[in-house]
């Protein structure tokens, strides 16, 4: 593993699902080329944009409870090494075992030792983005331990051999002929007459699924909180599925980002509030469970929590960009981006899509790796309004091109045009020349490239006979 | 009141027309309109696309030229919002807290053009006159920056002759976003299509914004797919009389 730069060696970097084959813009131009993936984006984030901005308006203490969010989250930030060992200390006495990974690789094979000390072959899973983006499911498989995935648009994305496309909804990119097909081809014990009604695929889902939480005894989640004070964690989802991951199985194993870690008990009642109305436009949210340990003849008698770093601490070094570490996994800001609205999850490389994983990823991975991702947005601050918990998005992905690494040409332009702009005499004589610069074809139709990139849809304007600096000074 | 302009490149060079109005707008208004020449380029392109090295000499030309002003006028929103919430970032980032200070007392006294008619001058009927239909397109960061609101619908109101029609999905970004047009050229168009989409569909002649910047992007699409709907800056609309149409 190599270290960064001013990096104490202590703060690894993420590896696992956090980086794309391709850069973003070109990512992207495969995914705006396919006409039914941009109908069934546009399609599910207006539902959702809609139904939660009403839920929201409900509310009168809305922007006070961001801000009350907003300073959990800051004083969090603050005291991550004292709360996570409260955190451990708590769990602990409450009959856990708690693991520490400093990256993926550690965190699976932490979780895989432990599955193998079972000695079973199969575990359950809960939708959990930490899990995804250690790839533990792969990891899994080559260790002999299928993992099934019980979250509804989670199976249908690993039946499909798919990737997840939205923090909440990883399915979004997919309609339910498509899923219907999923389905048939690789759902076992499936009806062969099966429609695509969704009452009827959801049936096909729980007929599957109820099998296998039966006769399955280890079970992996993620974690939406852990409150240091108590040692409790908690999961928020809206199936049940998760419920009873969480409860049948005889040895559960938790991965929690260490993000995650919330001061005091006390703090969920903000965060409660905060997450369903934002994610899923739900007033409240239907299945939210919480553990404390083990409880003798009640629930899994093994429980495991494995504390993941995986770059995290890395992103709590910078100053600006820590607040990437607030967020609280809504989707709000993917369902409220332009630019995701266009070109879905996929382009984004990383499991954690959207303008959130545009200023996650790269600082996970350290810039370099993922250098193009703070760039795909126009800046447009929809996200910043939306987000629950008021991470300012466009201030972080500014701050990241600040870090990033330029392209040579770009960088001599964008050097010759401060130096000019800095000189009103030079600057001047530039713009006269501008007029010349109609030699590069009509309507800028014959741009050389990057800059050919804007002729393509778009007209230039004509230079007009006279700068408004020469109209000034001659009136 | 004495004010100072502060044209920005963009419309300085290419939309002077913009810039014109602004001006004459303000003195029909009563105002002195005063345009230090020492003035270029806020910067905001060099930040936005992770500059800042580069950016502060042209923050500290802005500084330098319009701290003894009282008030400062740009007919853009999103250089405003770069004075206001970049200025001070960049020289803080380079260590130079003096600057800093003086970047935030400026920006303090630097308003886009609706806010300086509605909020510093208390006019909302400024007299013009302009017989179209128009839609207005509120740019994403007069509206999430600068929080300008519904004012420069509430000058448009008053506009004798402006048939105003309300463009749907208005608040959706029309996919400019400075160099993001060029490096992310293909998301960017897909997201000017529905941006014009929206635009033709509400049979208006004109749509018109507070940033030249924007309304070069929608325009261009425009002209490119021949729409036959133009794009013309707000204060245009606003210098506008019966005598000048
Ligand atoms: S950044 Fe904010 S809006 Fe986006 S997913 Fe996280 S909490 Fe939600």
């Amino acid at each position: 593993m190599s270290t960064f730069l001013g990096m104490p060696v202590h703060a690894p970097r993420g590896v696992g699902h956090l980086r794309g084959d391709e850069p973003f813009p070109a990512a992207a131009r495969t995914a705006l080329a396919n006409p039914q993936l941009r109908s069934n984006l546009r399609h599910a984030t207006t539902t959702i944009r809609g139904k939660s901005g009403r839920v929201i308006a409900e509310l009168p203490d809305w922007q006070e409870l961001r801000s009350a969010g907003s300073a959990l989250k800051t004083y969090t930030m603050a005291n991550m090494p004292r709360l996570l060992e409260q955190l451990e200390e708590k769990v602990t006495a409450a009959g856990g075992v708690v693991h520490w990974a400093a990256d993926a690789e550690e965190a699976n094979r932490i979780v895989t030792g432990l599955i193998q000390e079972t000695g079973e072959r199969r575990a359950i899973k809960i939708k959990s983005m930490a899990t995804q983006e250690i790839g533990l499911n792969e990891a899994l498989e080559e260790a002999g331990i299928e993992a099934v995935e019980t979250d509804l648009a989670e199976l249908i994305v690993q039946l499909g051999r798919d990737k997840p496309s939205h923090i909440l909804v990883p399915a979004i990119h997919r309609n339910r002929a498509e899923i219907r097909e999923i389905f048939l081809r690789e759902m076992p014990g499936v009806d062969p007459a099966l429609t695509d009604d969704p009452a009827e695929l959801a049936g096909a889902a729980r007929r599957y699924l109820r099998e296998t939480f039966l006769s399955t005894k280890v079970a992996v989640s993620g974690a939406n909180f852990g409150v240091a004070e108590t040692g409790t964690l908690a999961v928020v989802e809206s199936e049940g599925n998760g419920r009873m991951c969480l409860t049948l199985p005889e040895t559960l194993i938790t991965v929690m980002g260490i993000e995650k870690v919330v001061p005091a008990w006390q703090d969920l009642e903000v965060f409660l509030q905060l997450l369903p109305r934002a994610s899923t436009g739900e007033r409240m949210n239907p299945y939210t469970s919480m553990w404390t340990g083990v409880t003798p003849g009640d629930g899994p008698q093994n429980f495991h929590l494995v504390l993941l770093d995986n770059g995290r601490t890395a992103v709590l070094a910078d100053e600006v960009g820590r607040a990437a570490l607030h967020c609280i996994r809504c989707s709000a800001c993917l369902n409220v981006c332009p630019v995701y609205e266009r070109t879905g999850g996929h382009a984004y490389g990383s499991v954690y899509p959207g303008p959130i994983g545009a200023v996650l990823s790269p600082q996970l991975t350290g810039i370099a790796d993922n250098a193009s991702l703070p760039y795909a947005s126009s800046l447009c601050g929809a996200c910043f309004d939306a987000c629950p918990v008021k991470i300012d998005i466009p201030s972080i992905l500014v701050h990241l091109r600040n870090q990033a690494p330029h392209p040579r040409t770009e960088k001599a332009a964008m050097a010759a045009a401060a130096y000019t702009m800095d000189r009103p005499r030079l600057y001047q004589r530039a713009q006269r020349a501008a007029k010349l610069a109609e030699l590069l074809g009509r309507k800028g139709r014959a741009l050389p490239p990057p800059l050919n990139g804007w002729s393509a849809s778009r007209d230039l304007p004509e230079v007009p006979d006279e700068s408004f600096r020469d109209w000034w000074r001659g009136r | 009141m004495r004010i100072a302009l502060f044209a920005s490149c963009l419309a300085d060079t290419m939309f002077p027309a913009a810039a014109k109005a602004t001006v004459l707008l303000l003195e029909r208004l009563g105002h002195e309109v005063v345009f230090p020449p020492e003035q270029t380029c806020c910067g905001q392109m060099h930040v936005n696309t992770g500059y800042q090295d580069q950016a502060l000499p042209l923050v500290r030309r802005y500084v330098r030229t319009f701290e003894p002003c009282d008030v400062v006028v740009a007919p853009s929103g999103s250089c405003v919002g770069s004075i206001r919430h970049q200025h001070a970032m960049v020289a803080r980032q380079a260590g130079d807290e003096g600057l800093a200070t003086a970047a935030e007392a400026v920006a303090e006294r630097t308003f886009e053009l609706s806010e300086l008619l509605i909020d510093v001058l208390k006019v909302e009927d400024v007299g013009a006159y302009y017989p179209h239909r128009v839609t207005y397109h509120p740019t994403c960061h007069s509206l999430r920056v600068l929080r300008v609101g519904d004012r420069p619908q509430r000058l448009l109101r008053q506009v004798r002759g402006l048939d105003l029609v309300e463009l749907p999905a208005a608040e959706q970004c029309c996919g400019f976003g400075g160099t993001f047009s060029v490096k992310n050229a293909d998301t960017s168009t897909a997201m000017l299509a529905d941006k014009m989409r929206h635009v033709i569909d509400t049979g208006a002649e004109v749509c018109t914004a507070g940033d030249a910047s924007c309304l070069m992007h929608i325009g261009g699409g425009l002209s490119r797919s021949g729409a036959g709907v133009r794009t013309v800056h707000l204060a245009e609309i606003l210098a506008s009389t019966e005598a000048s149409s």
